[in-house]
Parts: structure tokens; C-alpha cells; sequence
């Protein structure tokens, strides 16, 4: 069983490297419609990590929310506006080094809390399996608030969008 | 847990701050939506871990993450609708250019 | 059940256990684990493409008979080589990728667009115990991941660099996330009843002639998850995305060879699939008297597929905004008032329950149309320039 571990392990810390590196291209790439696509792959790549912590719903929900829905209505966006990103304009502002810097800053910093903290495991919740009927038993008792906050906020959301994106009556 | 928890730390604060660059860098908006999806996924991976480690109870750290990717979806509804009628209004997609209310 | 029946009835999953006990003597207990996936990797990745190529010359065949003609009758004995003969062409043929196209992303659409398709078969049950996978989370795992679909489809419009495959390419992200919500919701009531999301599990709810469908929310729910089945593969009277009158042939107007035969190919797996899936939920799956399970599971599955091939060859295609006009102003509130009838079927047994819940699903449907007016679109003239 040891090298099939061993072989779980390697691929994890594979699935994170190449998570990162396509979250790079998610920021770096010129071209708007292949960061879109990177995107989707970072998404995917993340939804592999949650199985990793036996959230196997939240996997699901990560690829049918995001993927099938938020990167699609993205790139649909990106079509919508193609031709002008299309231009030979710069993609990015001036503040790229500044922003680098300020950013590795931050990673160094907290990258070190966190090394440092001595994190208090939970065997408990290490152990446990959390199923489907689980999560909707909690949404439905303990988190009910939040969620009615989050189904009010949707339908606002709904509304806005449909009212803002409205094509506003030529006279 | 199958690899140390401040691994997976030290991998969402990695994407969180590759996200934050895009976002301060990027001059296009649906560029800058996408890098704060990005960011918003670092803390889903966060809570979700938290939630295999160190919660006291198993399941809180999963309905957040739902919850986050419900704030996600209404983030990227509602962006990319200001984005198509400034889009239509004024003939640009680019946050730079959009300065009739700056000082 | 005889025991020549249940001998047929387990024969694939006994050959199975057969081959891993003949592996156990040799290696050890990782290497027969391994072994087991890549057993069920296998069969599937040979049964998909086998049952797309097969689907091709029934379709051909099925359409002929309907439309008078004999359909494809001279390779082989009944046509049955002429998948193989297409194959061999679409090998052969010139690989054209347009000169503006996006080069890499042209190429990877078709080869993406292969995985979610294939990746669904890991959990449809094709018989007793004849899942490749028995996930948690079956039905979830099915919606997630034949909601990427969308993407590749995306790509192979956008990377092609024309109008056509464009127009295609938009239509189809309006067209399947509109008909996602109405599947996904018509599902939920089947979780309700079954308390599972498991493929599985939710085969073994209906033992039995307790099929889902001959209950009065199954039935509605069937119906609607039948109707996003045909639009979601794009299949005729839901084929915009690739209408050829239209738009030449939509999103993969610019493709040709075997990056056209793989497109293809996603597309009469995802049919056979959706169909699987809507066979599991509400069809009871593989039960059934008499016969051995996995021939119920596809007896069932090829019905639904023929009558996706008779809507081909009945129904004219629909205008874009009556496609709109029935997934968010019929069948969703449809599926919503199904979910709430479900719940009281559930709570409140025997016939009352039964006939209560029929009238509440015909009277909102018949509601629904009445509120549906059909639109005549305002008449338009198109001027020449100059």
C-alpha cells in the first residue's frame, strides 16, 4: 500500500504545481479568451483538490457552477467585447512591478505565519465523512440564515443583472 | 490528512496572490473578474481544508465554500452585466479608461 | 430468477472477478487494484466509441425507413460494416485548420470535447452491480460534468475564426446553459424520493414495477428531463447550434477529418448517455422481469435513442426565441411546481395524494400554455446597401 500512498502524494503536489502554473497563465496571458481558458482549467484543478479532502458535493457544485456556468457567461462576455480587446493595446497597466513586489511581500509574510502557527488538528473532524444529507441537514438547521441571505442576494442579483444588461429603449 | 495542512495553505495563498496581481494589473475588466475568481477559489480551498483539520464541526467549512461559490456566480452575473452596458455605453471595456467620474 | 438467467444476468461482472482472482495469484494487492480500474477504464473507452458508430448507421438506417429509402444497405450484410467504412474515410481525409484560426486552440477543442463524454459512462449502471463507478454523488457527478461540454464547443466556435462557427458557438452556450437549469431541477425530485444520489441506489428505489415514471411527478419529470436530453446534445428540433440551413453547420463548420468524426462522436455519446441517465432515473435503470438486467438497460436506452432519431425525422427546427421561450417560461416553472408536487405526493399516500398531485401538474401546464401566448415576431426588412 506504501507506493500506492507515495503515488497519491506525488500526484497531489503535481496537481497543485500545475494548478499554479495555469493560474499564472490566468493572469499573464495576453489574450483574453486563453486566460478564460486557463481559468477553467485552475477551476478544474481545484475541484480535484477538494476530492482530495473528501468534499466530493463541493467538487461537483465547483464544476457545474463554475465551469458550466461562470467561465461560459465570462467568455461570453469576452466574445461580446472581442474586436476592442483584440486591439494592439496594452493589456496591462503600469503597476506591474509595484504590484509584484507588494504581492510577494504579502506571500513572504503570511507564507511564514503560516509555517509558523502550530495548527490545532481536529482528529475528529480528520476522521469524519461528510455526506450530501449532511451538508443539506446543516444548510437547513444551523445555516439556515445564511442561506435565505444568499438565496435573497441571488434574485437581487438576478434582477440586477436583467435590469442593468436591458437594452434601454431607442427613442 | 494525506499531505500536510500548511502545504495546501502556502498553495491557495500562492493562487490568492497570483489572483491579487491580476487584479491589480490587468486593464481589462472581464480580465480583472476573472483574476477575482481566482481569488475567491484560494479561499474556498481554505475553508475546505479547515474544514478536514481543524473545525470543530465537520460540515461548517463546506457550506461556506458553497456559499462562496454562490457569491462568485453572483459576482460574475452581475460584473459582466455593468461590463456589457459600459460596453455599449461608452464603446470600451478597458477600467483605465473609464474616468468621466474621477477627479 | 432460474439459474441459467442469473448466471446471463452476472456473466460481465463474474468474467471480471474471474480475471481479478487470475491476476491476484501472480501480483500484489495494489497491482490488482490498479488492474480492476483499468479493466473498467477500458471496457468503457472501447464501449463508447463502438456504440457512437453503431448509433451513426441506426440513426442512418432509422431516418431512412422514415423518409421511404433503404438507408446505407452495401457495405457489409444490413450496412453493418459501413461505420467501419466511415471511419476508414475520415481517417483518410485532409486535415484543413483555416489560415486566421487560433492553431492550438482548434486543435485541442475536439480532443477536449471527448473527455466529459467519456468520463460520464463511469457512472451509469449498466446492469446489476455493473457500475464502473458507484459514486456518492452519481447524479451530480453526470450534471457537473456534461455541463463542461459547453466549453470545448466554446472553443472550437471561437478558435475557427468564422462568423458561422461563432453564431453557432453563442447559440449553443445560450442553448445549454438555458436547458441545464430545467434538467437539473427536473432530477431533484427523484433525489427527494430515492434519498440518494447514487446511480445506483436510485436504480434499486425502483425495484421492482415501482419505476418512477409511472407516478404522476415522475411522469412530468421524465417528460421535461427527455425534452433538455435532445436540447442539450443538440439534437433536431434543438439542433440552432448547428443548423445547416443556417449556418453552414454551426460550430464545427471549419473542421474537418478526424477532428470532425471526433466531434461527432461526443456528440452520439453524449445522446446515448443523456439517454442512460434518464433511463436510470426514471425508467428503472436495469430492472425488469424475465430478461437479464444489462439487456432491460439497453433495451430501454435504445428505445429513448430511437425516439430521439423519430423527433429528427418529424419535428421542424425551432426559431431561437420560442427554444428560449419554452426552457424559462414553461418547463422551468414547470419543474418547480413538479418538485413542490413531489413533496406532496410523498406526504400524503394512497389515491388522494396521487390524483391530487395529476391535477396540480395538468392544471399548471395547461396554465402555463395558456400564459404563453405564441410570439409573432415584428416583420423586418432587410434593405441592400447602395
Amino acid at each position: 500500500m506504501d507506493i500506492l500512498n507515495f503515488g497519491i502524494k506525488v500526484g497531489i503536489y503535481a496537481l497543485m504545481a500545475g494548478t499554479l502554473v495555469l493560474a499564472v497563465g490566468v493572469v499573464t496571458l495576453r489574450n483574453l479568451f486563453h486566460s478564460a481558458l486557463c481559468l477553467a482549467a485552475t477551476l478544474i484543478g481545484t475541484a480535484a483538490l477538494y476530492l482530495v479532502f473528501h468534499a466530493e458535493f463541493l467538487a461537483a457544485v465547483q464544476i457545474l457552477l463554475y465551469v458550466g456556468a461562470v467561465v461560459t457567461v465570462i467568455i461570453f462576455a469576452i466574445m461580446l467585447t472581442e474586436h476592442i480587446a483584440e486591439r494592439s493595446v496594452a493589456q496591462r497597466n503600469r503597476q506591474s512591478l509595484p504590484a509584484l513586489l507588494g504581492i510577494l511581500v504579502l506571500i513572504a509574510v503570511t507564507g511564514r505565519i503560516l509555517l509558523k502557527t502550530p495548527w490545532a488538528v481536529n482528529p475528529a473532524t480528520v476522521g469524519a465523512r461528510v455526506t450530501v444529507a449532511d451538508l443539506g441537514a446543516a444548510l437547513m438547521g444551523t445555516y439556515v440564515f445564511p442561506f435565505e441571505l444568499v438565496s435573497v442576494i441571488l434574485i437581487a442579483a438576478l434582477i440586477g443583472a436583467v435590469i442593468v444588461a436591458k437594452k434601454e429603449k431607442s427613442s | 490528512m494525506i499531505i500536510p495542512l500548511p502545504h495546501v495553505l502556502l498553495f491557495s495563498l500562492a493562487l490568492f496572490g497570483i489572483g491579487a496581481y491580476g487584479v491589480l494589473t490587468r486593464r481589462n475588466i472581464i480580465g480583472i473578474l476573472i483574476s477575482i475568481e481566482l481569488m475567491l477559489n484560494a479561499a474556498g480551498i481554505n475553508l475546505i481544508a479547515f474544514s478536514k483539520t481543524t473545525a470543530l464541526a465537520p460540515e461548517t467549512g463546506q457550506i461556506f465554500a458553497v456559499f462562496v461559490i454562490a457569491i462568485a456566480a453572483m459576482t460574475a452575473t452581475v460584473g459582466l452585466a455593468i461590463v456589457l452596458a459600459l460596453y455599449r455605453a461608452r464603446k470600451t471595456v478597458f477600467a483605465d479608461e473609464v474616468n468621466l467620474l474621477k477627479w | 430468477m432460474n439459474p441459467a438467467m442469473s448466471f446471463l444476468d452476472s456473466i460481465f461482472v463474474n468474467l471480471k472477478l474471474w480475471t481479478l482472482n487470475l491476476i491476484g495469484h501472480f501480483l500484489p494487492g495494489w497491482a490488482v487494484i490498479l488492474a480492476s480500474i483499468v479493466i473498467s477504464g477500458v471496457v468503457i473507452l472501447c464501449l463508447g466509441p463502438v456504440i457512437m458508430m453503431y448509433l451513426t448507421l441506426l440513426e442512418r438506417k432509422v431516418v431512412g425507413r422514415m423518409q421511404n429509402r433503404y438507408g446505407p444497405n452495401r457495405v457489409g450484410p444490413w450496412g453493418l460494416l459501413q461505420p467501419i467504412a466511415d471511419g476508414i474515410k475520415m481517417f483518410t481525409k485532409e486535415d484543413i485548420v483555416p489560415t486566421n484560426a487560433d492553431k492550438v486552440i482548434h486543435l485541442l477543442a475536439p480532443i477536449v470535447i471527448v473527455v466529459p463524454a467519456l468520463m460520464v459512462f463511469l457512472v451509469v449502471p449498466f446492469g446489476r452491480d455493473m457500475t464502473a463507478a458507484d459514486l456518492s454523488i452519481g447524479v451530480l457527478y453526470f450534471i457537473a460534468v456534461s455541463s463542461v461540454t459547453t466549453l470545448p464547443i466554446f472553443m472550437g466556435s471561437w478558435a475557427s475564426r468564422n462568423k458561422y462557427s461563432m453564431i453557432g458557438g453563442m447559440r449553443t452556450a445560450a442553448q445549454m446553459i438555458s436547458y441545464e437549469v430545467p434538467m437539473t431541477l427536473a432530477v431533484v425530485p427523484v433525489i427527494m424520493m430515492s434519498q440518494s444520489l447514487s446511480t445506483a441506489s436510485i436504480v434499486n428505489a425502483q425495484e421492482g414495477l415501482r419505476w418512477f415514471v409511472f407516478t404522476p411527478w415522475g411522469l412530468a419529470g421524465f417528460v421535461i428531463f427527455f425534452i433538455c436530453t435532445v436540447a442539450e446534445c443538440n439534437r433536431p428540433p434543438f439542433d440552432l447550434p448547428e443548423a445547416e440551413s443556417e449556418l453552414v453547420a454551426g460550430f464545427h463548420t471549419e473542421y474537418s477529418g478526424m477532428k470532425f468524426a471526433l466531434f461527432y462522436m461526443a456528440e452520439y455519446m453524449n445522446a446515448f448517455t443523456l439517454s442512460a441517465i434518464a433511463v436510470t432515473l426514471f425508467l428503472g435503470g436495469w430492472q425488469g422481469p424475465f430478461l437479464p438486467s444489462w439487456v432491460w438497460f439497453f433495451t430501454k436506452t435504445f428505445a429513448l435513442i430511437f425516439a430521439m432519431i423519430w423527433f429528427r425525422a418529424t419535428f421542424p427546427r425551432f426559431r431561437v426565441d420560442q427554444l428560449m421561450g419554452i426552457a424559462w417560461k414553461l418547463l422551468l416553472p414547470l419543474t418547480l411546481v413538479n418538485m413542490l408536487v413531489a413533496g406532496l405526493w410523498y406526504f400524503i399516500p394512497g389515491i388522494t395524494g396521487w390524483v391530487g398531485a395529476a391535477v396540480i401538474l395538468a392544471v399548471s401546464f395547461l396554465g402555463l400554455t395558456a400564459l404563453n401566448k405564441p410570439v409573432i415576431p415584428e416583420k423586418r426588412v432587410y434593405l441592400l446597401e447602395n
